[in-house]
């Protein structure tokens, strides 16, 4: 997949008709139009007002890991309709129709890659696939990855950009709360370090699971992270009130609120998780 | 609780046939008439009619019995069950969530901690208790009890009953996410049994916040899930609507739940649900309870906590 097929799956939704796909995109915050070949060579961030798009998993990987070195594991798991989920679409056409469009098969891929030479555990979201939702597969390969990062004595980074847990798994899917949590007891019992990077959007299912149980949470600017999803529900919540919620969500909020360490441009996250591993990566001291 | 008023809308055959002996019994009481034989055949009539309609539940239904006004909550079952209760207040450091009960007791003479989600039976209550919507607060408060719990070696029972945790401003900037996760991740490894005992409502994070434990018991009438049917059917159907497709298609049901590994042992209600008998219901849940504890005492803790972890670590069906 080359660049533009990369970011096109990615931000999707904002690109505008009638205009040259492959030229254009409009920018979800400030609404001017920006060349695709700004965003390219500025790790999808609008050049115009700082916007960081939602950018696709293996262009996230590209720019923190050392170049050809990701190794993904677990991909031959797979997400399935296990209980047989039907809304205004089957969940087993659901998942083949997002699985032709990201060439996915679950929404989070999982492997080990290198940083500045530094081997680590990497999981990331990819939203194109049903909004980076987490359901069994998602579960099952990020358990599998903290297995993989106990084996081999890796730091753990999950990069979430995730509207929570699966609807169409039901209750299969909140177990996976519990189930990587579980893991993660694992990991620390281990002494290696979770570092939890929390891209737009953290919401729901995944923010009260493993994102703001890092180590370190790293929160990349403006993004919404919290408990209340991006579609909230119920007619009690009046339009002044979702937008104070909204504004207690960004980043930059949470981070005042206590609940994430850092707020990293994406441009310098690479360096930033450089830096953190190579103070948290020796066990050695005590 | 007498009866189960108000009626369900699919009790409508058992509202007609009750009203019809409480018309028979008065007149039969104003004019000095016997009309025992008769009354005696609609009973019978009832009952059956009764044992109909519970029999095969749809899953909207049962939705409807888990929010059934008079249906036993926390508190109700805390004092049917937990002798010499005392409830404990505050997570220590913003306040005290009404939301979330949580206390120390004896159940069958065993000292436990007892934490759950309290609704209200009124306004007022309701009001109080945030409909059983919990902040932050009302967990972390859980966590607090637990590890008090974890320290004194006693076991830890839970009482799942909630429409989800609270979604507001406040929570947000207290973060109800991290203080579910964060319970996530040290119930799993807490260093004493846990039971947990789905009694009402289980919806969400907001319900596993309390949920992850050693057993996992459900009423037969409760519902559990990711998320509430009728949001489900807002998101996904756009549809307000289709709450009950949802429920169905959700698999929210104390035996759908069995099957999928998600829950340990359903605990049998009195027939038309818990509010119809909540003595009989309470008699039952202890029972679960107590079993619950025997089987878990007699395991070590060491081989407790990895079997918890794993129990948690095999949930969910994927291909490979
Ligand atoms: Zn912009």
């Amino acid at each position: 997949m080359n660049w533009f097929e990369r970011l096109k799956s990615g931000i999707q939704t904002v690109v505008r008709r009638g205009m040259p796909e492959n030229l254009y995109v409009k920018c979800a915050r400030c609404h001017q139009m920006a060349l695709r070949k700004h965003l390219e060579s500025n790790a999808g961030i609008c050049p115009n007002c700082g916007h960081h798009f939602r950018v696709h998993y293996k262009q996230f990987l590209d720019l923190i890991l050392d170049t050809d070195t990701f190794e993904e594991v677990a991909s031959n798991v797979r997400s399935t309709d296990a209980l047989g989920f039907e809304d205004r679409i089957k969940y087993g056409d659901r998942i083949k129709e997002y699985g032709k469009r990201t060439g996915m098969q679950a929404a989070v891929c999982v492997g080990v890659g290198r940083i500045d030479g530094r081997a680590v555990g990497v999981g990331i979201h990819e939203f194109g696939f049903i909004g980076g939702s987490l359901g069994a597969a998602e579960g099952e390969r990020i358990s599998r990855l903290i297995d993989r990062c106990i084996t081999d004595r890796l730091p753990l980074i999950l990069i979430c950009r995730s509207g929570g847990a699966r609807m169409q798994e039901s209750a299969l899917a909140l177990m996976q709360l519990a189930k990587i949590n579980a893991k993660l007891t694992q990991l620390a019992d281990a002494r290696l370090p979770f570092i939890s990077v929390l891209t737009d959007p953290t919401t729901a299912g995944v923010s009260a699971s493993y994102a703001l149980l890092g180590d370190v949470n790293i929160a990349e600017p403006n993004a919404l992270i919290g408990f209340t999803g991006e579609r909230i529900t119920g007619s009690s919540v009046g339009e002044e009130e979702l937008e104070a919620l909204r504004q207690a969500q960004r980043a930059e909020k949470v981070l005042e609120h206590g609940f994430v360490d850092l707020v990293v441009p994406r441009t310098e996250m690479k360096q930033k998780l450089s830096h953190l591993l190579s103070l948290l990566g020796e066990t050695a001291g005590v | 609780m007498p009866n189960g008023k108000p009626y369900l809308d699919f009790e409508k055959p058992l509202e007609e046939i009750e009203l019809k002996i409480e018309e028979m019994t008065a007149h039969a009481e104003s004019e000095h008439l016997d009309m025992s034989a008769e009354i005696a055949v609609l009973n019978q009539r009832l009952e059956k009619v009764r044992q109909e309609i519970y029999t095969d539940l749809s899953a909207w239904q049962k939705v409807q019995i888990a929010r059934h006004p008079q249906r036993p909550y926390t508190m109700d079952y805390i004092d049917l069950i937990v002798s010499d209760f005392i409830e404990l207040h505050g997570d220590r450091l913003y306040r005290d969530d009404p939301a979330i009960i949580a206390g120390l007791g004896r159940i069958d003479g065993r000292p436990v901690v007892v934490i759950g989600q309290q609704k209200g039976r009124n306004t007022k209550e309701n009001l109080h208790r945030n409909f059983g919507m919990a902040h932050p607060e009302g967990y972390r408060k859980a966590l607090r009890l637990m590890k008090m719990a974890e320290k004194f070696r006693r076991p830890v029972v839970c009482l799942v009953d909630t429409p989800g945790a609270y979604p507001g401003i406040g929570s947000e900037e207290r973060s109800v996410a991290e203080a579910i996760a964060r319970n996530l991740f040290d119930m799993a490894q807490l260093r004493v049994p846990i039971v947990i005992a789905i009694i009402g409502e289980g919806a969400s994070g907001g319900a596993l916040g309390i949920g992850v434990g050693d057993t996992i018991l459900m009423m037969e009438h409760a519902w559990y899930s990711v998320i509430n049917p009728d949001s489900c059917s807002l998101i996904l159907w756009r549809d307000r609507e289709k709450k009950e497709v949802a429920a169905e298609n959700m698999k929210i049901s104390a035996s759908d739940l069995v099957e999928l590994g998600v829950v340990d042992r359903i605990v049998p209600e009195p027939l038309g649900g818990a509010h119809k008998d909540p003595n009989l219901a309470a008699t039952n849940l202890k029972q679960a309870i107590v079993s619950a504890i025997e089987d878990l005492n007699r395991r070590s803790i060491d081989e407790l906590v990895p079997s918890r972890i794993d129990k948690f670590a095999r949930m969910g069906k994927w291909e490979e």
